[in-house]
């Protein structure tokens, strides 16, 4: 599994990184980014759907497999 | 004081956000809107929209082409402040300019800046909490919540502790008063320009380690800030932060006081209180955002005309049931939650880490102190703030 952020979308809310900090870093300006290039250990994945699932601004992408 | 127009006659063609009826129930009536009249209008303030739906406010906050933030409280006048600044950057500024004035600010609200603040943010929650210790019924608003906020942003701007009521003053002013007189209004924004002027002044004789100093020293494109950049900065950091957290610090207590199963689940599983949290901002999120019509334009059907003002009820959004399930009823774990409590776009609320840390923390120690031993003492003495932001103002809560 991969995550992905959209930094033209992400708007700063930062609800990846308090639901995923493992997965998710953020800048001085609130810029969400993919940590690890985007790689999802498997014991995360359920953090990655989450953080999806809670992104007010829909900035972040997950795709299963590969 | 609201309620000092004429009663609404109809609230799909002559709503008034400072009507005392909005005060004491807004939900019902973005419900009813949402139902039969999704984007309400009205004549008052020299004409207002309403949208009520996630959609609709949504779509206008994401768009900044046809609508202006020159100012984004709805009064009887026009923001005398030109675009792109506005009254008070960034929250009045259009792009581009916006995105720079913007920058200025936001890493003091980062998550590192503000995880700096939570010590002294706890220390003084629980300062208050011994302050009432002993008491049958605290007043959660007033002896509690309307501290907190005020406490850490006199600290960040370096203005004096013991200035907080007159700083809620101020809050009042601005953000209550919505349907006084345009002379009466400008009468409180003198004098909240004097107080900030002997405190800018205080700061340009005395640098120090604080916001103040740094946006006098701060710069844009090479040149420092104008002083009404400064000036209008700090009146937001001084305004926006104060009675919105407080509102939704309030608003959780009054929630929790009330609802005896959410409070024993959060004391006995504390690991959901982020999930409970942010249910709590989507279900009673305070603030109300407006905009201007820039040019006429047809927005949904509806004939918007150049300089109409624009609500934006981001609680009403979050409780429209096409955008969450079951929106009306409160879901302390809910796990998919993608509310607007803080906005959408690029006016996402400069401060929502700030106003997330002192919600935990405060209700944190709140339920450290207490437990679940709380409940509401009169459910009928709860008074709720009318305007753009709403929050409990009395909230007498029974101990024990």
């Amino acid at each position: 599994m991969r995550v992905q952020v959209d930094q033209e979308k992400c708007q700063g809310h930062n609800r990846c990184y308090a639901l995923a900090p493992e997965l998710f870093d953020v800048d001085d300006y609130g810029t969400a980014s993919a940590r690890n290039d985007g790689v999802v250990p498997p014991e995360l994945e359920d953090k990655a759907r989450l953080a999806a699932a809670n992104c007010p601004e829909y900035a972040i992408t997950v795709e299963d497999g590969a | 004081m609201t309620g000092n127009h004429p009663p609404v006659a109809d609230w799909t063609t002559d709503f008034d956000h400072a009507d005392p009826e909005w005060a004491a129930r807004a939900p019902e009536i973005w419900a009813d809107l949402r139902q039969r009249c999704p984007i309400a209008h009205s004549e008052r303030y020299g004409g207002v929209w309403l949208p009520t739906r996630h959609e609709d406010v949504a779509a206008i906050a994401y768009d900044t082409e046809h609508f202006t933030s020159r100012s984004p409280v709805v009064t009887e006048g026009r923001p005398l402040a030109p675009a792109p600044r506005g009254i008070a950057p960034p929250i009045s500024s259009d792009p581009p300019f916006h995105h720079e004035a913007r920058r200025l600010i936001l890493p003091a609200f980062s998550p590192r800046a503000v995880a700096a603040l939570e010590p002294f943010t706890r220390d003084y929650c629980n300062e208050l909490l011994d302050a009432v210790a002993g008491r049958d019924v605290v007043d959660a608003a007033t002896d509690y919540a309307q501290h907190i906020p005020v406490r850490v942003i006199a600290k960040m701007l370096g203005f004096p502790p013991e200035d907080a009521d007159i700083f809620r003053g101020f809050v009042h002013d601005v953000l209550e008063s919505v349907d006084l007189p345009v002379e009466e209004r400008m009468e409180s924004f003198l004098r909240l320009d004097a107080y900030l002027t002997a405190q800018v002044e205080d700061h340009i004789a005395n640098p120090r380690d604080d916001l103040t100093s740094y946006l006098l020293s701060a710069e844009m494109d090479g040149e420092p800030l104008a002083p009404e950049h400064v000036g209008g900065t700090i009146v937001l950091l001084l305004i926006a932060g104060i009675d919105t957290t407080w509102s939704a610090i309030g608003a959780s207590l009054w929630h929790l006081a009330r609802d005896a199963e959410d409070r024993t689940r959060l004391v006995d599983e504390p690991e959901l209180l982020p999930f409970a949290m942010e249910e709590l901002l989507r279900a009673y999120a305070p603030v109300t955002m407006a905009r201007l019509v820039k040019q006429d334009v047809e927005f949904q059907g509806c004939p918007m005309k150049a300089d109409e003002w624009v609500l934006l009820p981001f609680p009403s959004a979050n409780l429209d049931p096409e955008a969450f399930e079951d929106a009306e009823e409160v879901v302390i774990d809910r796990e998919v939650n993608r509310h607007a409590a803080f906005g959408l776009g690029i006016h996402r609320c400069a401060g929502s880490n700030l106003a997330r840390m002192e919600l935990r923390v405060a209700l944190e120690v709140w339920l450290e102190r207490f437990g679940a031993g709380f409940s509401l003492a009169d459910p009928d003495a709860v008074t709720w703030s009318g305007g753009q932001v709403r929050g409990p103002r009395t909230l007498p809560i029974a101990i024990g």
